[in-house]
């Protein structure tokens, strides 16, 4: 059971509930691998998108694992152009709640929209994303991974590498991986290192090859191109050759090391496309189980109460 | 004629700290001694267990007039002002259109007509606020603006405010300085640290304010004119300012009650009346302010008072506008916090809050004889909870909202006559 009546981010949430979302993700992992691949779990459950940025990876992954459990999912295209503020996304939400719907999930470019809408609504939010605040699927998807792959987190040193000051995935893997008591290793350039990062509970380096040796999970983030024209970056070749995870680099990592990236990758950037290819890169996977984890919590957050349920 | 009976006054430019009683003849103070005797004619105000302040005075409040009178108005302002204690306040000039020559001034005088709290006018210092053009100050000084300032923002660059300061000097007007680098700013909104990186929201360094309040101090040596920081947040600018007050520079500060209350650990709710620009700063910062107010680096406390309407607040953090309101909260908040809790004393507050803004801009704020008999009676024993539906202010905006404070203002005397009586705005 989930405590809170949203899910805004890893940092409110306990390992007990986080354990719980991964442990409900197993069996809907085996849904996905079924020839048939549908539930009837939801049926006649009704829940909407709100994404006011694009995101089709983000938003497939929502849409599949509703259709998956049989629940009804609206979409709800916001254009960028008529993206509006504050009563307006009140106004919406609510427009939709009182046609039935009962869960929205959510995806806005400023941090803590989700946490506003979701004190003026009824209806449960799903945080897919919020500004530069956190991402707690691509958090939960990634821990899963982790876990699946390489065993109790509280024992992996994870480095997370590139432009952890814009990148919401990168604060929700470090608030989950941290209650777990595992190592965290951010690394980047310093322009792109928020201050005080290290309060977090993480190491904080500059030197990718230090950060790499010795690591369990290497989590690669997206680097977003026009960070060098806003003097944080002289140039996207420069990032490759000093923060760019390289076939070299990769030596660094333990020999069973992971390679993960929450996608879409710029190749040639953040990471080399022999890296993607490496045998121990789980990208693929990460696209997977993050159709398990979003079932988990729709499973949980419109209906389901405990995880012997689903089987 | 008013008999303030049995009150215990506390004013430290007249170092008075005693149980006194107050007699006022044709708005002016009369009598300041012990056991007045009583006469019919006297309308008697009984003090007994009541504090006696020099009227207040804040020199930091937005009216939002003219063009903003959706958000606040100057009778709902003044209104709020009564309540919170204040016979005086000065309304910043970033309106629109800006009060920027004459006959705004003027206008805006006509307009408080009638009000019972004096309103004085800060006019801008560049025409529009943000211009290479200086305002007529010296016309506007007759028309009788106390200062020059363009708040929610510094004089645009250092060349421009060397201008301003040499030519304010003839009139004599102080420049009250919204101290933010712009660049180094860079579309922030919260305190740079660590909530700014948790939270992901952009942060707007300490060194936004140190680099104006440097470049001002520079300038104030420069050219002998008279720089007043407005809502000093960063600890460094703290140490700049009590640096250069050594040197004989030409330099004030004022500080806000609620950023000698909160730290950036208020914005953790995306709560938008934490939303204040200078921003909610770290504790090390809230330290140094109260350190700075101690020592008189930071002259006085100011509100800056800002209301919004509510369907502004209520948005997305981001794209909230800056400003909290705190007239109705200011005393209250800073007994609460400051005084009772023993971290300043009875007599710091009322300098900060009455004394110091009445000498630096000429308005008084002592309890001399001959003086406007401007007066706040403050009862220390009153409970109560900020509950934002009773302000008087039209502005909800504050991060105050259901705190319990102690001490409420009873009486608010302007020039003899009653602005708030019983609690109760006449
Ligand atoms: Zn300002
Ligand atoms: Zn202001």
């Amino acid at each position: 059971m989930l405590k809170a009546k949203d899910l805004l981010g890893l940092r409110t949430l306990s390992t007990d509930e986080m354990d719980e979302i991964m442990r409900v993700a197993i069996p809907m992992k085996d849904i996905i691998m079924r020839d048939i691949k549908k539930v009837p779990t939801l049926r006649g459950k009704s829940m909407a998108t709100l994404f006011f940025e694009n995101s089709t990876r983000t938003k497939s992954s929502f849409e599949i694992a509703a259709k998956y459990l049989s629940a009804d999912c609206t979409n709800l295209a916001v254009s960028t152009s008529s993206v509006q503020k504050g009563e307006t996304l009140i106004d919406t939400a609510i427009t939709l709640e009182v046609m039935g719907i009962e869960l929205f999930v959510m995806r806005h470019g400023a941090s803590g929209a989700p946490h506003f809408l979701g004190r003026n609504t009824k209806a449960r939010i799903i945080n897919a994303g919020d500004g530069m605040n956190e991402h707690p699927t691509q958090g939960l998807l990634d821990m899963f991974t982790m876990k699946d792959k390489k065993g109790d987190l509280g024992n992996l040193t994870v480095t997370i590498l590139g432009d952890v000051a814009h990148s919401r995935v990168a604060r929700s893997n470090i608030w989950g991986l941290t209650k777990y008591g595992a190592n965290v290793r951010v690394v980047g350039p310093e322009t792109l290192l928020p201050i005080e990062l290290q309060k977090m509970g993480v190491e904080v380096y500059t030197d990718v090859d230090k950060a790499l040796k010795g690591a369990d999970v290497v989590n690669v983030l997206r680097l977003q191109k026009e960070r060098q024209s806003s003097g944080l970056l002289p140039s996207l070749v420069e990032y490759n050759k000093f923060w760019g995870l390289t076939s070299k680099r990769l030596e660094l990592i333990k020999e069973d090391g992971i390679i993960m990236h929450p996608g879409p990758m710029n190749r040639g950037v953040e990471i080399m496309p022999e890296v993607y290819e490496d045998p121990r890169s789980v990208v693929d996977e990460q696209v997977t189980n993050g159709v398990a984890i979003r079932m988990a919590l729709l499973f949980m957050m419109l209906g389901g109460k405990t995880s012997d349920e689903i089987n | 004629m008013k008999l303030i009976k049995d009150g215990h006054i506390i004013d430290p430019a007249n170092s008075i700290d005693d149980i006194m009683d107050i007699l006022i003849i044709d708005e002016k103070i009369s009598k300041i001694e012990k056991n007045i005797e009583v006469k019919p004619e006297y309308e008697i105000i009984n003090a007994k267990g009541l504090m006696v302040f020099p009227g207040l005075i804040d020199m930091h409040v937005h009216l939002r007039e003219p063009g903003f009178e959706y958000k606040e108005t100057i009778k709902t302002g003044l209104a709020a002002a009564a309540k919170g204690g204040f016979t005086t306040i000065a309304c910043m000039p970033n309106t629109k259109p800006a009060i920027d020559e004459r006959t705004i001034v003027e206008a805006l005088d006509r307009k408080a007509r009638g009000a019972k709290v004096n309103l004085k006018v800060i006019g801008a210092a560049t025409k529009n606020i943000d211009s290479d053009q200086l305002t007529e100050m010296g016309d506007m000084k007759e028309a009788g603006i106390v200062a020059i300032s363009n708040d929610g923002k510094p004089v645009k660059n250092a060349y421009i405010t060397r201008r301003v300061l040499e030519y304010a000097k003839k009139f004599d007007l102080i420049l009250i300085e919204h101290c933010e680098d712009e660049s180094m700013a860079n579309g922030g909104f919260i305190h740079e640290g660590y909530y700014s990186t948790i939270l992901g929201l952009k942060g707007i360094p300490r060194e936004a304010e140190d680099l104006i309040v440097a470049r001002d101090i520079a300038l104030a040596k420069m050219t002998g004119g008279k720089v007043h920081i407005a809502h000093i947040s960063s600890k460094n600018s703290v140490d700049l300012v009590r640096e250069a007050k050594k040197q004989g520079i030409n330099i004030t500060a004022e500080v806000t009650p609620q950023h000698l209350v909160l730290t950036d650990q208020a914005v953790e709710s995306f709560d938008t009346s934490t939303k204040i620009n200078p921003p909610f700063r770290s504790e090390q910062d809230r330290e140094a302010l109260i350190a700075g107010l101690i020592d008189g680096t930071i002259d006085m406390i100011a509100t800056d008072h800002a209301p919004h309407a509510r369907w502004e607040k209520e948005v997305e953090f981001a794209y909230a506008p800056f400003g909290v309101v705190g007239l109705e909260t200011a005393v209250s908040l800073m007994y609460t916090k400051l005084v009772k809790t023993g971290i300043i004393k009875y007599s710091t507050l009322i300098e900060k809050m009455a004394n110091n803004p009445g000498r630096i801009f000429n308005l008084g704020g002592e309890l001399k004889i001959g003086n406007d008999a401007d007066i706040t009676l403050f009862d220390p024993n009153i409970e109560w909870i900020v509950n934002p539906d009773e302000f008087y202010s039209m502005g909800r905006n504050t991060p105050f909202k259901g705190w319990n404070l102690d001490g409420q203002v009873i009486h608010t005397i302007v020039k003899g006559d009653f602005a708030l009586k019983n609690g109760k705005v006449i």
